[in-house]
């Protein structure tokens, strides 16, 4: 069937903007994990019970994940309401506020003035600009620009009309008209590069794919997110399912496949089923399927599920896995463009990259490569999480610096010092507090010794040992490591034997070097990307935190007060106001003392559970070496 | 295990492209394991050497050869949980459900695992008890959790 694009829109737009109240609750993972589930059913009961003619609809992540559960209400033709942090209790203002039309000021995060629509450009005002902060204006929004997450937080995720409402689809039906050579060019001209970590040209990739001989090609979205600190894909999949399809369906076409898999790993429930739905509406919307937009283009989109394995991140690993084999990595090349799924040309990219593609096609390369440096084009989404105030995910030109994203969006480390951002996941690396004005782009981390990888950035605070972050991530690795080859399977494990040593204070100076040498043969001798940058975590914490490794082995004293056997607790009488906070927290009775008088901490009965050491505003808990 | 059960299975999945994880993925869920007829089954009706089936059973964390508890605690152990205090919370975890991460409870109602990451780390530390997530979590919020959930479920484990 012929879609129909300006009954769908028109559709979209009524849902989007109704004739009566709507009442938007957030409900992807991150919101129900924060009770948006609660809220949603006390908007039902509330609104049910009043008898009121209002709407209660469901969008995804609007971003702010620290101020969720998020609600947006909107009047017709007026600014939207976006409330945060509600709780049940909240429900019933709101709703009282909706009928007498006068909205409670409480947790009022900000009012939206003015919807735009990237792809075509259109702006949707709602006048009434009086009164309240403009949410655009809050500086956790301020700095951002939305490509990727254009449509997160704004549509229904199970509606394809308002995907259509925001220009959905219109790049698909661009696209058709175009031959798939002029297709690759926009997206080379792009500069778009590899969103999930390896950071290789789209375009180019797409072009290997397209000149591979071969009647049956595939094309295949990553959605095995599994860098631990990074979840955007998981947002992008919840939130707006439907530019992953058309992406991929342009994909197809460009390189000549009729056949598109998601691979999406089984911890996203959620996002599966969010796909599911989207694919069936798709289908039967007439854009997947047989002859698309007329255009005698058929494709067809599967999705398969993960059983988590952290190596089928790695495409030839991801490929076994849907061909029903452990998720082992083999070497390159052949490239799976060339040789991939079942020994068929495929190209492999993964939701953030694919969720690029409609507005580059819509708005041209030239449009997406006037944003970011160099040679890093476009914007970037990154889960701005750890120990910072505003936590949630952020998209922002490439180049924009770290002081940018932790100190302006993220409001920075609180009362604690900030200390180190980690980029990358296990393949990345720790960027130290001196190197606060990097720009983020691709060349830029490498050269600080991490990576963009997909995106995450755990955010640490002086209270982070950096020994024992290394020590997570080969864990981390050691475990996931697939064992096909040695360096990663033993070599990790004999970093891992070091690491431990060291954080128990029984490490020894020679121990260090080894722990060095190994790492860089690791590097050189592994066969898959993961196993190759398996040993960066260590490399960037030697290369910047060395005096912290040197402690726990000369001093026995973890200074961060992580490794457990390496430090003690007390209290500074000079620091300590005397709240109280400390002992409220303790788990063991270990504080005791009175109020406005300087606390104490009985050094046997404390566990070093660092309750105390993260709860007082006054950083009166200091890090002290044990006692011998 | 019931044969017919597994042959439905099998029939439902007649997709090329990510055949065997679906269909051991259904068998997992019914059975919170993979008994080993099922596989010996599996690898009888799709032509697939029961060696290879084995790998991809003891591959995947998501594939259990032991039948897992009624209700799964999954402890994130993403980067973000990890530095907000993952440790401790598995630690009371296990204190409370008297079992080690990995293990199962001797009556069968609950099983305790570390995952990677559930991709909520803004909300860091979570867990997810039967796919629901808990997010920022103290240690001390985790007797109400388990008991609501156990309330909830009108087991008395």
């Amino acid at each position: 069937m012929m879609p129909d694009l300006s009954s769908l829109c028109r559709k979209g737009l009524e849902a989007l903007y109704p004739d009566k109240v709507k009442i938007t609750v957030g409900r992807a993972t991150c919101g129900r994990a924060s009770g948006a589930e609660e809220v949603y059913q006390a908007l039902l009961a509330e609104v049910k019970e009043r008898g009121l003619d209002c709407t209660v609809a469901t969008t995804g992540c609007l971003g702010f994940c620290q101020e969720e559960p998020l609600v947006c209400v909107q009047f017709p033709g007026k600014p939207r309401y976006v409330y945060s942090r509600v709780r049940p209790e909240l429900v019933k203002e709101i709703i009282v506020g909706v009928i007498n039309q006068n909205m409670p000021r409480k947790r009022l995060l900000g009012k939206v003035f003015e919807d735009e629509v990237l792809i075509t450009g259109e702006k949707v005002k709602m006048d009434d600009r009086s009164g309240d902060r403009s949410l655009a204006e809050n500086p956790f929004y301020l700095p951002q620009v939305k490509v990727a997450t254009r449509n997160c937080g704004y549509i229904d995720p199970g509606s394809i009309a308002e995907y259509v409402a925001r220009g959905g689809y219109l790049a698909l039906q661009k696209a058709l008209a175009q031959t798939p050579e002029e297709i690759i060019q926009e997206v080379l001209e792009s500069g778009l590069r590899g969103r999930g970590g390896g950071g290789f040209p789209t375009g180019k990739k797409w072009d290997f794919a397209r000149k591979s001989p071969g009647g049956v090609k595939y094309v295949i979205c990553n959605a095995d997110e599994g860098d631990p600190g990074a979840y955007m894909d998981r947002s992008i999949l919840e939130g707006d399912p439907h530019t992953v399809l058309e992406g991929m369906t342009i994909g197809g076409y460009a390189i000549g496949a009729h056949t598109g898999i998601i691979y999406c790993r089984a911890e996203y429930p959620l996002a599966v089923a969010t796909l599911r739905e989207a694919i069936k509406q798709a289908e039967e919307n007439g854009f997947l399927g047989d002859d698309i937009f007329g255009s005698g283009f058929s494709f067809r989109i599967e999705i398969v599920e993960g059983r988590g394995a952290f190596v089928c991140g790695e495409e030839t690993a991801l490929i076994a896995s849907i061909e029903g084999k452990m998720g082992e990595p083999s070497p390159r090349p052949p490239f799976p463009a060339e040789r991939g799924l079942w020994g068929k040309p495929t190209n492999i990219n993964n939701v953030e990259t694919w969720a690029n593609i409609p507005p580059i096609i819509m708005k041209g390369g030239k449009w997406f490569a006037g944003m970011g440096t160099e040679n890093s084009k476009g914007t970037k989404v990154f889960a701005l999480v750890g120990d910072i105030k505003n936590n949630g995910l952020v998209e922002v030109p490439m180049g924009t610096t770290l002081r940018q994203i932790i100190y302006d969006i993220g409001g920075g480390t609180g009362v604690f010092d900030f200390k180190a951002v980690q980029t990358g996941g296990p393949s990345g690396g720790c960027i130290p507090a001196s190197l606060i004005d990097l720009p983020v782009d691709y060349e830029e981390l490498t050269k600080a010794g991490a990576i963009m990888g997909s995106g995450g950035m755990v955010v640490m605070n002086e209270h982070a040992c950096m020994v024992d972050v290394a020590r997570f991530f080969i864990t981390f690795t050691q475990d996931e490591s697939c064992g096909k080859c040695l360096p990663c399977r033993e070599g990790t494990r004999q970093m891992l034997e070091l690491l431990n040593k060291i954080c128990a204070g029984k490490a020894e100076m020679p121990d260090l070097e080894l722990l060095e040498n190994l790492a860089l043969a690791i590097k050189d001798a592994a066969l898959c990307g993961l196993g190759q940058t398996a040993p960066s975590p260590v490399l960037s914490t030697l290369k910047y935190f060395r005096e912290e490794y040197e402690a726990h082995i000369r001093e026995k004293f973890c200074p961060s007060g992580v490794c457990r056997e390496l430090f003690e607790l007390t209290i500074a009488e000079e620091a300590c106001r005397g709240c109280g906070r400390c002992a409220e927290v303790c788990p063991q009775q270990a504080i005791t003392g009175q109020r406005k008088q300087p606390y104490r901490l009985d050094q046997d009965r404390c566990i070093r559970c660092r309750a105390c050491l993260n709860t007082c505003r006054h950083k009166a808990i200091k890090v002290v070496p044990p006692r011998r | 295990m019931n044969v017919t059960e597994i042959e439905e299975i099998i029939a439902r999945h007649q997709e090329v492209d990510g055949r065997v994880s679906g269909i051991l993925g259904d068998i997992q869920k019914k059975y919170r394991y993979l008994p080993e007829e099922a596989l010996r089954l599996v690898s009888k009706k799709l032509g697939i050497p029961l060696t290879q089936l084995y790998g991809v059973a003891t591959f995947y964390a998501a594939f259990s050869l032991s039948p897992k508890g009624e209700h799964l605690i999954s402890v994130c152990h993403g980067t973000a949980c990890h530095i907000r205090g993952a440790v401790q919370l598995s630690e009371i975890l296990e204190k409370k459900l008297q079992i080690k991460e990995g293990e199962t409870t001797k009556d069968g109602k609950f099983t305790l695992e570390a995952v990677r990451c559930l991709g909520c780390c803004s909300l860091a530390p979570v867990i997810s008890i039967d796919g629901k997530t808990f997010g920022r979590l103290k240690p001390e919020d985790i007797p109400g959790v388990i008991a609501g959930w156990k309330e909830r479920d009108n087991c008395d484990a």
